[in-house]
């Protein structure tokens, strides 16, 4: 069993210091497109996390026992009917935000963060720790993304939550909001900068040619 | 016929999946190095997509939508919850099936694609049109044209792409941006770009 210390690295590390959509390049698939609103980010983060925390569990319970020649499509069967779970869950309890949400979440199934850690981490770890694993990678998928969608709701339609912030002009306030940046191009521009950020910080993130 | 023309022309530029959708990027980002390794993997993804989107509307439409089993004497059955699951099955099985089809038959273009073909069942991009196909409720005729306007929409998008990048690789960047974070920045701009598309209506 392994120790506080170690469980703390699994769940803090993917966060900042191996963030999945920064370095190691995965899930960015599904992430992007629901970044205009805060809301829909969180709950898209949220989602995520629990997938790839119980994905990650299932698939090392029964790791032992998965011929290694059909195991993605084991892998996919876990996966697919955990996001027939929660898509369940969010239309029965949060419509609205499930409706705008149309085919992202189901696209959860094909996010390689979720595939990513079943394959690189839960194939050769107890369950406890893929599922911390997953939680972590989960995690720092959604800080990502709710640093996106800040960025974007706010200046792009001046609300957080849906709540106004910054008065907009068309309303009698002094805000012009940036149109851009509910465009789809600026989630781009936004993690592209991030990741400029990020490196100038941790040198040894960046890429050799 | 104007209306198919106008569904092709919406797939391929206006609802480009990689530029406007963001669906395929994880391949998209890794791939799109060199031209040719990129036009390679756009045109096994417009194959997979061209069929994949057709054979999932027959599947929708004949077992799970809501009514759907009425021809086996369940018209109340509603089986649509059962539909990513399927969906996955039966891109999985269709690549598969590509795969030993290209293995047999055209050796060259498979040595090709080499390992890109399994990964194309991963693709966000196929799984996306797929649902789109379902969430936009298109018929049959529709559906073909549909996956593959959108498959040469990405194909176009990631060679496009791996171009600029080719030559992007003698530019003098700062470190941090290097790699990655260009990279996105690039996508933005084609992004930008390819919105330009979205005044033009059939």
């Amino acid at each position: 069993m392994a120790n506080a210390k170690e469980m703390k690295a699994l769940v803090f590390g993917p966060v900042f210091a191996n963030n999945p959509i920064a370095l190691q390049v995965l899930g960015i698939c599904s992430a992007l497109a629901v970044t205009t609103k805060l809301e829909k980010a969180l709950v898209m983060g949220v989602a995520l996390t629990l997938v790839t925390a119980f994905s990650s569990m299932f698939i090392s319970m029964i790791r032992n026992h998965i011929p290694s020649s059909v195991r993605i499509i084991v892998q996919m069967t876990i996966i697919a009917s955990l996001v027939i779970v929660v898509d369940q869950i969010l239309k029965a309890y949060a419509y609205n935000v499930a409706k705008e949400l149309s085919v992202f979440v189901g696209l959860i199934i094909t996010n390689c963060i979720v595939m990513g850690r079943a394959e690189a981490y839960a194939m050769k770890s107890p369950p406890l720790m893929s599922f911390l694993d997953g939680i972590g990678n989960g995690l720092g998928y959604t800080v990502l993304l709710v640093i996106v969608a800040v960025i974007r709701e706010l200046f792009g339609s001046g609300t957080l939550f849906g709540v106004e912030i910054l008065p907009l002009i068309s309303a009698g306030g002094w805000y012009q909001p940036m149109g851009l940046l509910l465009m789809p191009p600026s989630a781009f521009f936004i993690i592209g900068l991030l990741i400029w950020v990020l490196r100038t910080f941790r040198p040894e993130q960046q890429e050799k040619h | 016929m104007e209306h198919y023309l106008s569904l092709f022309v919406r797939a391929v530029f206006i609802d480009n999946l990689a530029l406007s959708f963001f669906l395929g990027m994880c391949t998209f980002i890794a791939i799109s190095k060199q031209v040719k390794t990129a036009f390679s993997l756009g045109i096994a993804v417009t194959v997979v997509l061209a069929l994949a989107v057709p054979v999932n509307q027959i599947v929708y439409h004949k077992l799970l939508a809501p009514g759907a089993l009425a021809w086996l004497g369940f018209p109340d059955a509603d089986l649509s919850f059962l539909g990513f699951i399927t969906y996955i099955g039966v891109i999985a099985a269709l690549v598969q099936v590509l795969e030993m089809f290209l293995d047999k038959y055209v050796p060259s273009l498979y040595n090709a694609l080499g390992i890109f073909l399994p990964l194309i069942t991963v693709n966000c991009a196929i799984f996306g049109g797929v649902a789109f196909m379902v969430e936009r409720d298109y018929n049959f005729s529709e559906s073909v044209v549909f996956g593959l306007g959108s498959g040469i929409g990405w194909t176009l998008a990631i060679t496009l792409m791996a171009a600029v990048s080719e030559k992007l690789k003698y530019a003098d960047m700062p470190h941090a941006l290097r790699g990655l974070g260009s990279r996105f920045i690039m996508v933005g701009l084609m992004g930008l770009g390819f919105m330009s598309f979205s005044g033009v209506s059939l």
